[in-house]
């Protein structure tokens, strides 16, 4: 019996999703009185892999085949099983990313486990039930989940636990084989294109998101926004007008019908605070809202608000934060 | 081809979402079901998709309790040919992929379409399962979506980027913008929806894995603070000292 993470790497590095899932998982397995294996997909070196054991993972498993580098769900979900068999897990937990949630409900199906996805606590077990909480209705609710049987896979939403350090720790890497065969590949991309992220920051993984909606006006001005986002080393996002009329590109759009976010601070300059574009965002620490009518409905969601126009209050923001050094 | 679109009857997307008052069920009163807006994009890229062949056929699939007949009327006057409600409360995602799997393969459709999510439970997972069930893939969630033949050619939205993935039918791809512009029914759509087949089956397999205990709502936030538009460079201050999130 134990537990198995599957942490996702990419240019060699853990992904920051995953060192939550890490911690995750070593705090159930904590629970449980056993240890969290690591499983690691993508691209990974072994130095960065062995410092999982900061997140509290004994031990991580790698497969070196080249062909999982990029995502391949068939690939994947043979390696996370075989692993799950090897290990004989019970719990499995993944990052509710696109990756993480397509090969966690193909492994459902395939280990006959129980599944919730977008997960956003630490599971519960009291009277022999197994509860976990997890959103619902595009962030306006929660739903407390009973998974039953024998093997549980849990999928956690990025930003809603906290990754765990412990300087100093290390795990074991070992080496692992799913003696995966050409067939396991057939569904593998032709190609991979990666966007350009503007100052490098990857909008679901983002801690601070600047986004901007129909009151930035035209795409000539985004560029009050992207130095803001630049100042703060945010990402930027907008609302779903903007990118229907392409003054922005479709994957930064946010809401109940784009990506949800729930960085530490989402800062809204000119967007109205629609129900449909709260939900994607309402699960974020902090909300600004800068607005020049007092009565948009966003101030009511917001932390923080700035009555203004935002062509005057975002270079005075860009330069104050600046001034922090 | 054979396409098969599924759908999910969902609150609208304006529905301020409460609880019974145990928080053991959600309270439908008074709510406005809708077709979920991510399957949309899955249903008008069919009809799409077929009319480009000039041949084929596309069925819409909702397991559900006849409650959902309305919106599967709705699709079918959006365009699709025929219909297959199956008849029980959708208990989670295991279950709905069981029938959908069910379904897919008697029938032995060659493309089957899903939304990238059903907006009331978030699964993300239907698909997945659905694939996994039939032994075929899975292409979640596609922004693009292309037929050549037998041969799909689509772009798959991963963090940070795209896969280009082709694959042969049959296949699950689970839709999202900017796939097509969805469509809504039209007058002669309306009228002809009325006379095509609605078929209603009953439900196969397994029971559910999961259950809801309960549900709950977010906590309310304190109450705005204002900054001065004149002095907002303040606001940074606030939200490095008081917020430490910067
Ligand atoms: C099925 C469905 C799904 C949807 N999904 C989404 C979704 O996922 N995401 C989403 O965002 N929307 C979604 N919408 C659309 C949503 O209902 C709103 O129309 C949209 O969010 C509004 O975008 P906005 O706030 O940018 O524009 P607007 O509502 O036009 O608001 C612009 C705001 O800018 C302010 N403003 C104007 N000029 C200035 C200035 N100079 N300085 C400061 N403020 C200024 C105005 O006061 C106004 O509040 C959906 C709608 C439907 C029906
Ligand atoms: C009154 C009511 C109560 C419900 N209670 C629960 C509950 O307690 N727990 C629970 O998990 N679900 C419940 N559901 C069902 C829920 O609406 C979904 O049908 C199902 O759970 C899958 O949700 P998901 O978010 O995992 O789907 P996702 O994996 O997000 O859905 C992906 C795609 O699968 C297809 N799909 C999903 N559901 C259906 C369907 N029913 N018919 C046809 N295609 C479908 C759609 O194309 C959708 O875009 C309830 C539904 C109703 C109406």
């Amino acid at each position: 019996m134990s537990v198995l993470v599957v942490v996702e790497c990419a240019d060699g590095e853990v992904k920051k999703s995953s060192l939550e899932v890490a911690s995750y998982g070593a705090e159930v397995a904590a629970m449980l009185g056993t240890t969290a294996t690591a499983i690691a997909v993508g691209e990974a070196t072994t130095a960065n892999l062995a410092t999982l054991g900061e997140q509290g993972i004994s031990k991580v498993l790698y497969d070196a085949e080249p062909r999982l580098k990029d995502f391949v769900n068939n690939a994947y979900t043979k390696l996370i099983a075989t692993a799950t068999e090897q290990e004989q897990a019970k719990i499995i937990i993944l990052a509710n990313s696109n990756i993480g949630a397509a090969v966690g409900s193909r492994l459902s199906v395939r280990l006959k486990a129980s599944l919730a996805t977008n997960v956003v606590e630490l599971p519960k077990t009291a009277d022999g039930q197994f509860v976990v909480r997890r959103g619902a209705f595009s962030g306006k609710a929660f739903s407390d989940v009973v998974l039953s049987g024998d093997r549980k896979i849990i999928a956690v939403k990025k930003n809603s636990t906290e990754a765990k350090h412990e300087a100093g720790k290390t795990a074991e890497v070992t080496s692992f084989s799913a003696q995966l065969t050409d067939a396991d590949f057939a569904d593998a991309p032709t190609q991979v294109v990666m966007q350009d992220q503007a100052g490098g920051v990857l909008l679901p993984e983002a801690d601070l998101v600047v986004s901007g909606g129909r009151g930035m006006k035209g795409p000539e001005n985004w560029g009050l926004i992207e130095e803001l986002a630049k100042a703060l080393g945010a990402a930027t996002a907008c609302s779903k007008p903007v990118s229907d009329v392409d003054w922005r590109p479709h994957h930064e759009h946010v809401g109940q019908t784009g990506i949800t976010v729930s960085p530490n601070l989402y800062i809204a300059c000119g967007i109205s605070g629609a129900i449909q574009h709260l939900a994607g965002v309402n699960s974020s620490k902090v909300i600004v809202v800068i607005n020049k009518d007092p009565e948009a409905p966003f101030f009511k969601a917001a932390d923080y608000g700035i009555v203004g126009d935002v062509f005057d209050v975002l270079p005075k923001l860009t330069a104050a934060v600046k001034a922090l050094g | 081809m054979k396409f098969l679109v599924c759908i999910s009857n969902v609150p609208d997307t304006t529905t301020k979402i409460t609880f019974t008052p145990d928080n053991k069920e959600f309270n439908k009163a008074g709510v406005q079901f809708v077709i979920n807006p991510w399957d949309e994009y899955a249903l008008t890229r069919a009809i799409e998709l077929k009319e480009a062949a000039g041949s084929g056929t596309v069925t819409v699939l909702n397991v559900g309790e006849a409650d959902t007949e309305p919106n599967i009327r709705k699709a079918l006057a959006i365009g699709a040919d025929d219909a297959i409600r199956v008849n029980a409360a959708p208990q989670d995602a295991y279950f709905v992929a069981e029938q959908i799997a069910a379904i897919a393969k008697e029938g032995a459709y060659d493309v089957i379409l899903m939304g990238k999510e059903s907006i009331d439970y978030n699964g993300f997972q239907v698909h997945g399962m659905v694939g996994e069930m039939l032994g075929i893939p899975t292409v979640a969630p596609a922004m693009k979506l292309d037929l050549s033949g037998n041969t799909a050619t689509l772009e798959r939205e991963i963090e940070g980027g795209k896969e280009i993935v082709s694959v042969n039918t049959p296949f699950v791809a689970s839709c999202q913008q900017p796939m097509c512009e969805p469509r809504i029914p039209n007058m002669r759509g309306i009228m002809t929806a009325r006379t095509k087949p609605l078929k209603v089956v009953e439900p196969v397999g397994e029971p559910a894995r999961t259950a809801v205990a309960e549900f709950a709502l977010p906590a309310k936030k304190q109450g705005v603070k204002l900054i001065d538009a004149e002095n907002a460079g303040e606001l940074i201050k606030l939200l490095r000292n008081e917020a430490k999130v910067i």
